[in-house]
């Protein structure tokens, strides 16, 4: 128990709270609490505020720039409309259920069908099939720039042959790439039972597109920063080339490796948004773009609060991935 | 025949403004379990020799011989003791060690003969209680210690050190000064050793290499330390031959190439 303690207490949000429990200097730790919650907490409340007053003063097509209560009135509608979708589903199996069960009563022999329940896609629905998009994009875009970077790191010709190449594509828009992208996902991706939907495909190609580079970049940079002085050591060693990659050059790069996994990301989530609007792939994108062409009076307010849900997951998003940083880099300078 | 032979090595460095000789015909033959000492000032070219016999450098013209054999490529039979001590930081005291010795031994040792063949070599530099710290975790003295073990865990013919103690405080230095001297009676390997301190040169080696300013540096003397060992550095201090000595390589150095905007390093 007491260990647990402690642990807790080493983490930063929590040792303020942990301290005034067990009584060490109360003062000190309440304006710990108060710089660190507080002045944060103020801050978001003002920007409430403001934002309150100056939704009040524009009134579009679609009626008033909705405030923060609105919003909030539309978060809780699409929970509802989720909660509600669930209950849905559920009675669809027990009516299922209920029906095969008579039919077989009746006659053992009987063909039986099962279906799956055929919903439409709720708000979570949608924010996972985001997730799992950009998830996907990300890990196409790794699995191509750290073996691409650490081979650019290592050679300077390569790296001279390919700096343009990156440099040219690097600051390319995904509503670019998307209309090739797609031509291109529907020329090759032919089958007749496709495992996964072509606009998934498509999302997530343009994401890998977009969000490969800083992983590119910050590998190849990582890599040829390697100490001249831990070559000689593998030189000495005579490590073959595959084992100086694996034991002396992908170690050393680790920190650069994951700092521009964590840019990756970050443009990934941005990038993504665009890419599922054009692509109709079903996530936050399609939801904000079907939430416009559908021009209800509570549109705005919904698309408000998937500005709001992409903005929070992207910083999740983020903070995992610093996490994972600070817990696999053995340089902890680095996990800024 | 000489164990190493340091066969007539010139050095010339391609530069834009043309060709730049470090340098000029070395030649030099060190005997099996001899310690030779280079010592220089700075920029003389001691450091390129080094890099020359661990082969992590070609010579323009001459080359390293090596109990008969040409060497022009580095190897762990010349395992070298970096400055800097060059340890992965990434890897604990053992598994640096371990690197090494997977390595050199893969296929000759056995894991169990491994692990007791790295234990042996941490505890001969007196690292065995730290032996799971990373480096970052470490003095500055402990790292070349490792440092030192893992080259002798390479189990080397010719043991290469690059002004192994340079970056350390005084006292720190004459405590591994005095493990090397140790190591040096059990396993009594050939040892090439670049330094710039005087003190060092005389109390470790056997002979002292004196180099000659570059560009185009040459061995400038050679002097012959026949103090007997084991040498301690206190009765050593009171001992006139050991002045002597001393004052042979202060002299080359201040007289015959003195130059004024190069401090000399650590006269006492």
């Amino acid at each position: 128990m007491m260990s647990v303690v402690s642990k807790l207490e080493n983490i930063g949000v929590f040792s303020p709270w942990i301290r005034i429990i067990k009584g060490e200097n109360r003062r000190e730790q309440v304006n710990v609490l108060l710089r660190s919650l507080g002045i944060p907490l103020l801050a978001f409340v003002i920007f409430l505020g403001i934002w309150d007053a100056a939704a009040k003063r524009v009134v579009t097509s679609l009626g008033q720039v909705p405030g923060p209560t609105q919003v909030f009135e539309q978060a809780k509608g699409l929970w509802q409309e989720y909660s509600d979708e669930k209950v849905k589903e559920q009675k669809f199996y027990e009516r299922q259920e209920k029906r095969n069960a008579k039919k077989l009563a009746k006659n053992p022999e009987a063909k039986v069908k099962w279906r799956e329940y055929n919903g439409r896609p709720t708000y979570i629905d949608q924010i996972l099939t985001s997730l799992v998009t950009v998830f996907t994009g990300f890990v196409l875009a790794v699995l191509v720039a750290v073996p691409l970077g650490i081979i650019m790191g290592l050679s300077k010709t390569l790296n001279s042959a390919m700096n343009p190449i990156v440099q040219i594509f690097k600051p390319v828009s995904p509503l670019a790439w998307l209309p090739i992208v797609t031509m291109v996902v529907s020329a090759v991706y032919v089958s007749a039972d496709p495992m996964f939907e072509k606009s998934f495909v498509t999302s997530a190609i343009t994401v890998t597109l977009c969000c490969m580079w800083p992983t590119l970049i910050n590998t190849s940079v990582g890599v040829s920063g390697i100490s001249p002085d831990l070559l000689n050591v593998s030189k000495v060693l005579r490590l073959s080339w595959f084992t100086k990659v694996r034991k002396v050059v992908l170690p050393s790069s680790i920190p650069m490796i994951f700092t521009g996994m964590r840019l990756s990301l970050g443009v990934g989530w941005m990038v993504l948004i665009a890419a599922e609007m054009l692509a109709q792939n079903p996530g936050l994108g399609k939801f904000v773009w079907d939430e416009f062409q559908n021009g209800s009076s509570n549109s705005l307010g919904r698309i408000m609060v998937a500005v709001l849900t992409i903005g929070v997951i992207g910083f999740l998003l983020d903070w995992i991935m610093l996490t994972l940083q600070r817990k696999f880099s053995w340089d902890k300078s680095t996990a800024i | 025949m000489s164990h190493l032979h340091i066969d007539h090595v010139t050095m010339e460095f391609e530069t834009p403004k043309g060709v730049f000789t470090a340098l000029d015909n070395v030649n030099l033959k060190i005997e099996k379990g001899e310690f030779v000492s280079l010592i220089g000032h700075s920029g003389c070219g001691k450091s390129t020799v080094l890099n020359i016999i661990a082969g992590l450098y070609q010579a323009t013209k001459g080359g390293i011989i090596l109990d008969g054999q040409e060497v022009n490529e580095p190897g762990p039979e010349r395992a070298v003791v970096f400055q800097n001590h060059s340890l992965l930081p990434w890897l604990t005291a053992y598994e640096n060690v371990e690197l090494a010795v997977q390595q050199v031994f893969k296929g000759k040792k056995s894991k169990a003969e491994m692990k007791e063949w790295i234990e042996y070599n941490l505890e001969l530099v007196h690292m065995s209680h730290a032996k799971h710290k990373r480096p970052d975790e470490i003095s500055g003295g402990m790292k070349q210690r490792v440092g030192i073990a893992r080259a002798l865990a390479m189990e080397p013919t010719v043991l290469l050190m690059d002004e192994p103690f340079g970056a350390l405080d005084a006292l720190t230095r004459s405590h591994l000064q005095d493990s090397l001297m140790e190591i040096q009676r059990d396993l009594k390997n050939t040892v090439v050793m670049i330094t710039h301190d005087v003190d060092e040169a005389v109390l470790l080696s056997d002979r002292i290499v004196m180099m000659t300013n570059g560009p185009a540096a040459t061995i400038g003397e050679i002097l012959e330390v026949d103090l007997e060992r084991p040498r301690h550095r206190l009765e050593l201090a009171d001992d006139p031959r050991y002045n002597h000595f001393r004052a042979e390589v202060l002299r080359f150095l201040h007289d015959r190439h003195a130059k004024p905007d190069v401090p000399t390093a650590q006269v006492a």
